[in-house]
């Protein structure tokens, strides 16, 4: 037999990707231009957490810039927006983002993973204040208008972000350099001495990291007819891929992917009701992740399934 | 030119002292038990708010009110160590690993607190007159709150200072702090004092929250500028040192209120500048090892 | 033919001398042992060769080149590779990848994947874990993670090896295995520098032994020398 079993299996997850990748790139022939909005929030969602979990996951340095990084893509494309075509705005915005990173991680990565994590958490404030400032002083007004996109073009933009940022993901992970990822993440010292470039290889993962949430940021202020440094700079965003990211658990790839589209469908359906409560519960429910699931989704269901490899092996 | 010059002088005492106050607080939480509260400016923002529901609406002079204020951010410190961050620590298999939990859930519970605090109160901005007739030293004039303000604030942080100095708890929290196993084994109750420590913090915060609600507008988002400024204070007086939260606060106060002269709106960035600069050349700390 | 040099080798932790003025060398292909009561100063020293530290002054040269001041992953890429004393092995990774990742990246030359995965699995027979190599690291007994941590070091193809402790915590018959694998290491070649605590080991193998107190260097000589110093016998009774 050709054809066999195994055979089958191998094939059982790229073949439902690739299904799922069909009827997605089609989605906006067949559904309604709500469905379609709903999708991009939710895509949006899930490319700020896999962004995250590329470099915070293996590394385990807590990255909390990721507000930072998707306003300056905002930011972006508001500034750009109107000038230059978007792709190459996109482009800019992920090159921002990037550099950004870049300078942060050189400054501080080679120190005690808690100095990179207070200095990525104060970022979004300090970018809001400086625009504020610049904008008050130098434009005379706050915020700007931003070009308007179709809400087509916007999704599939994003999906295509998406797909790229997968694949990266994957490759990232399959390499020697996501091996040599997770040793930081476990034995830093122990990874440097067996001839990992520790510092370059965490500043230039966490900038590969950074792009794509600036990329994300660049076309979704599209959708937005107006931004300002308040509307642009939320530490809410950094709060919801933490939140994603923990909830869904780090250890697969699949893991961001579900916790994102669950909290990214909760928000957009809680928000216009419960405006207050909604962000109350999700804080709760991080508590209770951080608490009681700190493996999250993933680490649940891996566990399960090692429990019923451990019966089948038990059993003679 | 010395009336100018005072002026900076006297906000800059302000803003440190607040800031001292603010960094002392976290100080406590992330020196002693390890946890780097994210939520401590929303504390902030629950004195300061709470001060103003009690001036407005039951006439309560603000200065008494720091006799609630305190007493209750402590005591809501206190429970929240005793039980979340208490099971974080038997949970989790490395003090790294209780660091980054720890951090991570006090990420939680700043939403929690925050929205709370939006529900209860709303987003409005807030602020109440208090003292606000000027006060004339040297030709300058100033707002009797605000020098009320400081000079409070230098007497509780002073006073906060030397209760860890000559204190026998003070002295139990220092030595927990420098070496939590060693001073177990002295006979000091670790878990009681990583709590009290919790709780002291907060209450700090809320204090100062209560001095700020005297002098500046406040609103349930205003806590996370200040605990940006809370861990910048602190790397600068070095992870861990009280005493250099203390002095730092008062440097970077000076600092703010310079840089406000030149160009208000600028001094985040400033503080800013000086954390890159801290963290290129002397990440310990004025105080650290 | 000296394959590393140290000289005047002085290192401070806030106010304390952890290694104080020491000179050191270590001829190429020799079995050199470090000993010393606790807190003499060893690891430190070992954390100063390997770039983990950087030392307030003198200078450590290897093949005559100076590896001072230099980062732990360009030292070990030039031929130095160590093992912890609380050893360091990635406690979710498989065993094969934790040798895997010392073959790939520890080298002087970046090998081919073929190459890398060939050479891990050799590894692993030669210091008896190819039965484990599925395994993450963190199920194996003390004595295996010793030896994976072994592995892993030889992986990265050192001139000098550094060992740091590899007896401790390990039973007699554990320790005998280990000293034979040292003992094999030396015949490929490779110099050794230990620190050890189990007497036995460092007498019976080693060609030249150094001795540090308080973070100074008090003796040096042959197993026999300082077995009779009285310098030696008086640090160690001291303790």
């Amino acid at each position: 037999m050709k054809i066999s079993n195994l055979d089958i299996r191998k094939l059982w997850v790229p073949g439902s990707l690739l299904v799922i990748l069909g009827l997605m790139s089609t989605l906006t022939l067949y559904a309604s231009i709500y469905t379609v909005i709903l999708i991009t929030s939710i895509l949006m969602y899930i490319n700020l957490t896999v962004s995250w979990v590329i470099f915070s996951a293996p590394t385990r340095y807590i990255s909390l810039a990721p507000a930072a990084f998707f306003g300056i893509g905002i930011y972006t494309s508001a500034s750009l927006g109107t000038e230059l075509p978007l792709v190459l705005v996109i482009l800019i915005g992920a090159l921002l983002s990037s550099c950004l990173a870049l300078l942060i991680g050189a400054l501080t990565l080679r120190l005690r993973g808690i100095y990179f994590t207070v200095f990525t958490f104060g970022l979004v404030e300090l970018i809001k204040h400086l625009l504020l400032w610049y904008e008050i002083k130098f434009t005379g007004t706050r915020g700007r208008f931003v070009i308007l996109v179709d809400n087509n073009t916007i999704y599939h933009t994003m999906l295509i972000i998406l797909v790229v940022l997968l694949i990266t993901a994957y490759l990232i992970r399959r390499s020697k350099y996501g091996l040599a990822l997770w040793s930081i993440g476990e034995f830093e010292d122990a990874a440097a001495h067996s001839g990992v470039n520790v510092n370059a290889l965490k500043t230039i993962t966490f900038a590969v990291s950074a792009s794509f949430m600036g990329a994300t940021g660049a076309i979704m202020a599209t959708r937005w007819t107006y931004v300002d440094p308040y509307i642009a700079f939320k530490a809410f965003y950094s709060f919801m891929v933490v939140l994603m990211a923990a909830f869904g658990g780090m250890g697969q790839l699949y893991g961001p992917v579900v916790g994102a589209a669950i909290f990214a469908y909760l928000e957009e359906v809680l928000i216009t009701k419960f405006p207050y409560y909604y962000m109350l519960a999700f804080g709760l429910i991080l508590l209770i992740v951080i608490l009681f699931i700190p493996d999250g989704l993933a680490g649940v269901i891996d566990n399960w399934q090692e429990k019923r490899k451990g019966k089948q092996h038990a059993n003679p | 030119m010395f009336v100018t010059f005072l002026e900076i002088v006297i906000a800059g005492l302000l803003l440190g002292g607040l800031y001292a106050l603010i960094a002392m607080g976290l100080s406590l939480q992330y020196g002693v038990a390890r946890i780097l509260n994210i939520s401590h400016g929303e504390f902030i923002m629950l004195g300061a708010l709470t001060t103003w529901t009690l001036q407005g609406s039951l006439g309560i002079n603000p200065l008494l009110a720091l006799a609630v204020c305190g007493p209750l951010a402590f005591i809501l410190g206190f429970i929240l160590h005793r039980t979340l961050f208490r099971y974080l620590l038997s949970s989790s298999e490395t003090s790294d690993i209780f660091e980054a939990n720890s951090m991570l859930a006090s990420f939680g519970l700043f939403f929690v607190i925050q929205n709370l605090a939006l529900i209860a109160w709303g987003p409005e901005i807030r602020g109440y007159s208090y003292l606000a007739f000027p006060v004339n030293i040297g030709g300058a004039l100033f707002g009797a709150n605000r020098l009320v303000t400081a000079g409070f604030a230098i007497v509780i942080g002073v006073a906060f200072y030397l209760f860890l100095a000559r204190t026998r708890m003070g002295k139990a929290i220092r030595a927990a702090a420098q070496d939590p196993t060693t001073a177990g084994l002295m006979g000091v109750n670790i878990n009681h004092v990583l709590a009290l420590c919790f709780g002291f913090g907060a209450a700090l915060a809320s204090i100062a929250g209560m001095l700020i609600s005297m002098v500046y507008p406040v609103h349930g988002v205003m806590g996370l500028e200040y605990t940006v400024i809370a861990i910048i204070v602190v790397v600068l007086g070095g992870l861990g040192s009280i005493l250099g939260s203390f002095i730092g606060g008062f440097l970077l106060g000076i600092i703010g209120s310079i840089v406000t002269y030149i160009d208000p709106g600028l001094s985040l960035v400033a503080y800013y500048l000086i954390f890159t600069i801290l963290l290129l050349v002397r990440p310990t700390g004025i105080m650290g090892k | 033919m000296p394959i590393l040099e140290g000289e005047g080798i002085t290192k401070y932790f806030g106010g304390l001398a952890a290694v104080s003025n020491v000179d050191f060398s270590v001829d190429r292909g020799e079995l050199v042992g470090l000993i010393g009561p606790n807190g003499a100063g060893k690891t430190t020293l070992f954390n100063l060769i390997s770039g983990a530290l950087v030392p307030k002054s003198g200078t450590i040269k290897f093949n005559r080149e100076t590896i001072t001041g230099l980062k732990p992953h360009r030292i070990c890429r030039k031929g130095v590779a160590r093992t912890f004393q609380s050893v360091k092995v990635f406690p979710e990774m498989p065993v094969f990848a934790n040798v895997l990742l010392g073959s790939t990246f520890g080298r002087s030359t970046t090998p081919s994947a073929t190459d890398a995965e060939g050479e891990s699995a050799g590894l692993l027979a030669f210091v008896g874990l190819l039965d484990v190599i599925e395994e993450p690291a963190k199920s194996l007994t003390l004595a295996n993670r010793k030896r994976l941590e072994l592995a892993r070091a030889l992986a990265t193809k050192p001139q000098l090896l550094l060992l740091d402790e590899m007896m401790a915590g390990l039973n007699p018959t554990e320790v005998s295995e280990v000293m034979e694998l040292v003992v094999m290491i030396r015949f490929m070649g490779i110099t050794i520098f230990m620190i050890e605590h189990v007497m036995k080991a460092i007498m019976n193998i080693c060609d030249r032994i150094m001795v540090l107190h308080h973070g100074e260097k008090i003796a040096e000589g042959t197993p026999s020398e300082i077995a009779n110093s009285k310098a030696v016998i008086e640090a160690y009774l001291g303790e």
